[in-house]
């Protein structure tokens, strides 16, 4: 929302008789005396309370949220971020003569309006009526199918980040003799390729204008698992996305899993030492950056999944669209821990969560000692 | 021919007078109801999105809150879904609902710890995911109005109102020592002041018809105030005019110029306290000694537009009037400035400003109508060097002294 006050032409100091002149009418004859704050200021002015200098506001509302008002009608929307989080759609699998797996999707394009925030309607353009669409899940080596049915009223592919041949690219322009390209309405094409390389990946809509296909929800989280798997662990699918509601190219909600500050109304509840996966994706559109930060806690990254060996040991990673990485980090201590973009104007307007580790309650000194004595570099020390 | 006209005198002389009115009228109104009622036939659902227009027409702060009064401006119904205080969303109550109806209004009050000094931009995002921007340039306490608030916009109303225009007034001796010639310059330099004043009031009414909603009239509001006040004042001088006729007496008398005067200037007055006092109440007034010496300078011309006429009785001759005259001529001219302030600092509507300011406009208008006569030299000509002059001078005292207030 950073251009927002540039795309309406109206800079912060400029406008005393602009739309503020609501509020303070310039007369022409008063002019100089409304052109603010002379050296009489202070007179005028010290009626200001001490507490108007304090933080008055931030009692019942410790942060930026939604939670003063309703929530959001989930089941009108068909999708609820909780449950999408662990959402993992494997698709129907069956094996070749020759012993190799085939696995198959279907995946429908719909138009369909969603509630990106309490109130707020947006006119999405959705993947299998979900925003983000389903996160489809295969293993290194499949042969992938993804039967592609355009049910929306424009134009979409679908666009796979991998190695595969450029007809099975989902790009506009290549392969529309062959009815792959840019699929039309009630249109419908097979993508097929091989799960490779393993990692975590994604797709979206590659039909122009590029921007504003991606930024009405056409795009997913694509997880390829290395041959031998990944030790088990509690996983879950974050795509960081924004909502530019007004259209100004600049969005007005951010979030995690589309529906703004959902895991501050209901935290992602984990348990305490247990190992937990997160697949990171970034897709924000209108911004260049994105960002993770988790509080009282570090996490392993993993940049794109394509090593099994981190990279960092760290508790905040910044990335661009189309950028993604998986996180592993096991929570020491009971309690509330938030996470949020570390772009805080973003944080503010959305991209904010909990986890809930374990009882709450539970967090008092005593246990986060006791807990603390359980680490592996803390033992004993307590 | 004549058959159609025996015609209409048939049926008109069939049927009462007060029948032959209504009976259209009835008509109207079932063929407008019957319309309603049906939903328009023939024309269709509406194409395209709902249009959603809403003006913010008041911005308050206090402590910890920023308060916004919403008016929706436009054909449709707006629901308010959730408001960001410099890109961070903020809880907020709506006083009337979320919802606000055609021409409606609801008031967001909305919890955020604003700093003193610092600018806001705020976006109120609707349901259909439209924004509504409102820009806080300083944010300054918004004073409460209670007894000693309205004390002190009275004070300010009198500094800047009362005072001034009475100090002018003292000048009413020395007008009386000029000659006949002087007379004409005196009247052309006040006709030049009340310009000045007319053009000030009527661009100040459009700037603030600007942020106003549109379907109240916006600025058509600050044309018709001054039509209104044209016409009204007119009537008024019509009416007064035929009783001194009746009575014997000429031409208008200076005391009932002057007059005219007071009450044009008071209307000015009026539309200047209301800016003081908004402007004070959002903080963006800074209330100063130099202001206040500014004000005094500038406004005390207006107090010798008022005696002048006072000079210029038809007779040539120096009336002597009451103090007491005097004294509610001031009051007439200064006094509603007190009345502005108030209103702007504690109920300020744009549509009411404009319609304020374009009253003033139409009463000085009248007022230089009025005044014009007096200029006039011995060949009826109301253009001559020495009036020309009168006008110029005025004009530019009145720039010059506004620079004054032009910190």
């Amino acid at each position: 929302m950073s251009e927002n006050g540039t795309s309406h032409g109206i800079s912060r100091r400029r406008l005393l008789g602009g739309a503020a002149a609501a509020a303070a009418p310039a007369a022409i004859g008063l002019s100089g005396l409304l052109s603010g704050r002379g050296p009489g200021a202070d007179s005028a002015v010290a009626s200001g309370t001490p507490a108007a200098n304090g933080h008055a506001g931030h009692g019942e509302f410790p942060h930026a949220t939604f939670a003063a008002g309703p929530s959001v009608d989930h089941r009108a929307n068909g999708f609820h971020p909780t449950e999408l989080l662990r959402d993992f759609d494997y698709g129907t699998t069956r094996r070749l003569a020759s012993g190799r797996v085939v696995r198959e999707w279907e995946i429908v394009a719909h138009d369909k309006e969603i509630e990106v925030a309490p109130g707020v309607k947006y006119e999405a353009w959705t993947y299998n009526g979900r925003v983000p669409g389903p996160t489809l899940r295969a293993r290194e080596g499949e042969l992938l199918r993804i039967r592609f049915v355009n049910a929306s009223e424009h134009p979409h592919t679908m666009h796979f980040h991998g190695i595969h041949p450029a007809l099975m690219d989902g790009m506009p322009g290549i392969g529309e003799r062959r009815g792959g390209g840019q699929i039309e309405r009630g249109e419908a094409f097979t993508y097929e390729f091989d799960a490779t390389p393993f990692g975590l990946h994604l797709y979206h809509c590659h039909v122009a204008p590029l921007a504003a296909h991606i930024a009405r929800g056409l795009y997913g989280a694509f997880i390829i698992d290395p041959k031998d798997g990944r030790p088990e662990a509690d996983e879950m699918v974050m795509v960081m996305n924004g909502f530019d509601t007004n259209f100004d190219l600049a969005n007005e909600v951010y979030a995690v899993n589309t529906v703004g500050f959902h895991y501050i109304n209901e935290p992602i509840e984990v348990d305490r030492g247990g190992l937990v996966r997160v697949y990171l994706v970034n897709i924000l559109e209108y911004d260049p950056l994105n960002s993770f930060h988790i509080h009282g806690n570090f996490f392993q990254h993993y940049p794109t999944g394509t090593s099994l060996q981190p990279s960092e040991f760290t508790d905040t990673i910044v990335q661009g669209q189309g950028q993604r990485g998986i996180l592993e980090l096991e929570f020491p201590f009971d309690g509330d821990y938030m996470f949020h973009a570390h772009v805080s104007e973003f944080a503010e307007l959305g991209w904010t969560g909990f986890f809930r580790v374990g009882d709450p309650s539970r967090l008092t000194p005593a246990a986060a000692a006791a807990a603390y004595c359980e680490l592996p570099w803390g033992g004993g020390k307590a | 021919m004549e058959a159609g006209a025996r015609a209409e005198r048939d049926l008109g002389g069939r049927l009462p007078a007060w029948a032959l009115g209504a009976i259209p009228l009835a008509l109207i109104v079932v063929a407008i109801g019957g319309f309603a009622l049906l939903g328009g036939p023939g024309l269709g659902e509406r194409t395209g999105p709902p249009v959603e227009e809403v003006t913010v027409e008041r911005t308050l702060l206090r402590p910890g809150e920023i308060e916004l009064t919403l008016r929706n401006d436009g054909p449709d119904p707006v629901q308010v879904a959730q408001v960001a205080v410099n890109d961070a969303y903020a809880p907020f109550v709506a006083s009337a609902g979320n919802e606000i109806e055609r021409l409606g209004s609801t008031t967001l009050t909305v919890s955020y710890p604003w700093i003193e000094g610092e600018a806001y931009e705020i976006f109120v995002l609707t349901s259909t995911g439209g924004t509504i921007p409102v820009s806080i340039p300083v944010a300054a306490e918004t004073p409460e109005a209670d007894a000693g608030f309205y004390g002190l916009m009275a004070l300010l109303g009198i500094y800047v109102g009362v005072i001034p225009v009475s100090l002018g007034m003292l000048w009413l001796p020395f007008l009386g020592r000029l000659g006949r010639r002087w007379m004409s310059t005196l009247i052309a330099f006040t006709v030049g002041l009340l310009a000045f004043l007319g053009i000030d009031a009527g661009l100040a009414g459009l700037e603030i018809a600007a942020a106003a909603p549109a379907a109240f009239g916006g600025a058509s509001l600050v044309f018709a105030g001054a039509l209104v006040a044209y016409l009204v004042l007119a009537g008024i001088d019509a009416h007064l005019e035929r009783r001194r006729a009746n009575a014997g007496s000429g031409a208008s008398s200076g005391a009932y110029l002057a007059l005219l005067v007071a009450i044009g200037i008071g209307l000015h007055n009026l539309g200047e306290g209301l800016a003081i006092g908004s402007a004070y109440a959002t903080g963006a007034l800074a209330l100063g000694a130099f202001l206040v010496v500014g004000f005094a300078i500038h406004n005390t011309t207006e107090g010798l537009a008022i005696v002048a006429p006072l000079r210029g009785g038809a007779d040539g001759e120096a009336e002597r009037p009451a103090f007491s005259r005097l004294l509610a001529l001031g009051l007439i001219a200064g006094a509603p400035a007190i009345l502005g302030a108030w209103i702007g600092a504690s109920a300020f509507n744009p549509s009411l400003a404009a319609a304020l300011f374009g009253i003033g406009v139409g009463a000085i208008a009248r007022v230089i109508v009025q005044l014009a006569p007096a200029m006039r030299d011995e060949d009826g000509r109301l253009l001559y060097p020495s009036t020309v002059a009168g006008m110029l001078g005025g004009i530019a005292v009145l720039y010059l002294t506004g620079l004054l207030v032009s910190v």
